[in-house]
């Protein structure tokens, strides 16, 4: 045994027309290798033999090197006698080369129209599953009615403290500073006719009919519809989902209903503590920039505002509520069962529950403004 | 290749070489509890070695001891004598490039395919480029059986698999030491009994030191060399020696009935 281990060598000697390469030294992936090109050089022999020098330790890399060879042997219509190379390397080179003639054809890329085929099927089974799941729920929650003692009331309670106490916070920050915006923007026109005072009405307006709930909702989608997904999703990976089916447990009743009803209950609470927060943040820069007194100031919010655009506050909040649970409970059963299904299963959720925001908030547009609301 | 060869004890030469792992008095806690106290056991170079010992009596803990996962309350873990417990960022990432280790699920990276997850430890410790990783991967998913499954996501496959491809990811560096967590954990007779053949392929191709977590007698008297016992209540090892003279003549009555499946009892 050498004292010092020598590294990997490959030595090529021309025997005629001939070329043998001796391989010895320690063989370890880890440290540099020969390279077989180098070896070779300009060389073109007619036949190549591999042969053993003094070769103390090896590993897969003698082993992919001999294969290397090989290779290079069989392009260039060159014998390759490897005989005097030890048993064990020979039969893992001939491992390497059955396993590079197996290769199973990894799943092709579709081309443009298949692609577009797929897109426009899968978004039609996402519809389907999406309707499926709202009728699960909606059946659940009837099936709820006539058993309430059933229900999972602890847990709704806990949902209720986490998406609604916990997320008090953040949806204060958001809403003052889109109340202060809100009234920049404004002032910034209005300044120039003088019409100050109507900063008031734009903020309360906007915040009440769109801002309050779009901005909370978006919050929510973020904070909980993920925290939603993720927790559904780790539970199907663990397969608590499944043990909650084979005892005969549905999941959406057990899982989804107490989520769905907290977040329902949850959201128009807290828009509504948004929307004093925008009217509050308006006032401030009201009376900070454009020196409107804190009175007149809500004296003309009290004028500009009715109980019709606090009800659309509300319907729209008490919506958002229930699309980001559903988004965020179904993406979670829908997840693949592996860490990165988990995290895929939340990032849809809140992708999808942004987007159902937005379609609604549209639709409530439309609707409203038919409706003379 | 075929069938279970018979395994060769590996009789350690007094006065040559350091042990490929030596562990002298290791001490593990979890917080103030104490695990396993006083565990001293020397493994030696190309030996199949067994961590044995009934469910919640330290087995695991003192695997993820050995790997560095856990840091021991007292006594160090030496490999081919350099200490592991006291070794320095540079050091530790040396010895840690000899070590593979399966875990009991297997451990894949679900993102990953299967190229990717034998890949990783190759991108990282080796100058390899693409194309040879890749021949690489080939050879080491060949020697678990599963050439051509590449591109194949950890989802896609069966537990048994699953544990294969573990393996390959394990041996991907020609590691010193495996080290095993249960090898046998959730598979059928037969898979458990094909991934002990191919436990000893290894051994057998590269001489690798192998240290298995594991309570399966028909793997322990399979494969074993020599095997340490720990207990619950001793918190340390109570028997060690090979299997099967242990099962016959050892003096603790546990180690028996352990080894005999509590038979020989009554």
């Amino acid at each position: 045994m050498t004292a010092v281990p020598t590294h990997a060598r490959a030595e090529a000697v021309p025997a005629g027309d001939a070329l043998v390469v001796n391989l010895g030294g320690v063989w370890r992936i880890t440290q540099p290798l020969p390279v077989w090109r180098k070896v070779l050089g300009d060389r073109r022999p007619h036949a190549v033999r591999l042969g053993v020098d003094g070769l103390e330790r090896w590993d897969s890399s003698l082993v992919r090197f001999v294969r290397e060879v090989e290779g290079w042997c069989r392009a260039a219509g060159v014998s390759c006698d490897a005989t005097a190379l030890p048993e064990t390397v020979r039969r893992l080179a001939d491992q390497l080369a059955q396993a590079q003639e197996k290769r199973r054809p990894a799943s092709q890329a579709p081309n443009v129209l298949a692609g577009v085929g797929l897109a426009a099927t899968g978004l039609w089974w996402q519809t389907r599953e999406f309707a499926d799941f709202v009728g699960e729920c909606t059946l659940s929650a009837s099936g709820l009615l006539r058993h309430p003692g059933r229900f999972r009331w602890r847990d709704c309670l806990s949902e209720m403290q986490q998406c609604g106490a916990m997320a008090v916070p953040i949806v204060s920050l958001s809403s003052f500073l889109v109340g202060l915006t809100l009234a920049y923007t404004g002032a910034i026109i209005l300044r120039q006719f003088g019409g100050d005072i109507w900063v008031a009405d734009i903020v309360s307006l906007s915040t009440l009919r769109e801002m309050g709930a779009v901005m909370t909702g978006v919050v929510l989608a973020g904070r909980t519809g993920a925290a939603f997904a993720a927790q559904l999703g780790n539970m199907k990976a663990g397969e608590e989902i499944d043990a909650l089916e084979t005892l005969g447990i549905a999941p959406v009743e057990f899982l989804v209903l107490p989520r769905l009803l907290a977040l329902t209950l949850m959201t128009p609470l807290l828009v509504m503590y948004a929307n004093c927060l925008g009217i509050f943040g308006g006032m401030v820069v009201s009376a900070g920039v454009l020196d409107i007194p804190p009175n007149a100031y809500w004296i003309e919010t009290q004028t500009s505002i009715g109980l019709s655009d606090l009800s659309v506050s509300l319907i729209k909040s008490v919506v958002f509520g229930m699309l980001v649970a559903v988004a965020g409970c179904l993406r979670g059963l829908q997840a693949d069962r592996s860490a990165a299904g988990v995290g895929r299963a939340a990032t849809s959720a809140v992708v999808t529950s942004i987007l159902l925001i937005i379609v609604a908030d549209a639709v409530f547009a439309v609707l409203f403004n038919a409706l003379g609301i | 290749m075929n069938g279970i060869p018979e395994t060769s004890v590996v009789t350690p030469d007094p006065g040559s070489a350091p042990p490929a792992i030596g562990v002298e008095g290791l001490e593990c806690r979890y917080g103030d509890t104490v695990v396993l106290s006083e565990i001293t056991f020397a493994v030696q170079a190309g030996e199949l070695f067994f961590v044995i010992g009934g469910s919640g009596c330290g087995k695991s803990t003192l695997l993820r001891h050995l790997v560095g996962l856990m840091k021991p309350a007292r006594g160090t873990v030496r490999y081919s004598g350099e200490d592991f417990t006291a070794a320095g960022v540079m050091a530790r990432r040396n010895l840690l490039k000899t070590f593979g280790v399966l875990y009991q699920s297997g451990a894949l990276w679900s993102s990953m395919t299967l190229r990717e997850n034998v890949a990783l430890p190759l991108e990282q410790y080796t100058t390899l480029n693409r194309r040879e990783r890749g021949e690489i991967v080939a050879l080491k998913l060949a020697q678990v059986g599963l050439a051509g499954f590449e591109d194949y996501f950890p989802a896609e496959l069966s537990g048994g698999m699953r544990k294969r491809a573990g393996l390959a990811r394990a041996l991907a560096l020609d590691p010193r030491i495996v080290f095993f967590d249960e090898p046998s954990a959730g598979l059928d007779p037969v898979t458990s009994r094909k991934l002990d053949e191919l436990i000893l392929q290894i051994r057998e191709t590269f001489g690798t030191t192998m240290v298995i977590v594991s309570h399966e007698l028909a793997s322990i008297y399979a494969l074993a060399d020599r095997v340490v016992m720990l207990d619950h209540e001793a918190q340390g090892i109570i028997a060690e020696g090979r299997p099967r003279e242990l099962a016959a003549t050892a003096a603790d009555p546990r180690v028996r009935e352990f080894l005999t499946r509590g038979e020989e009892k009554a």
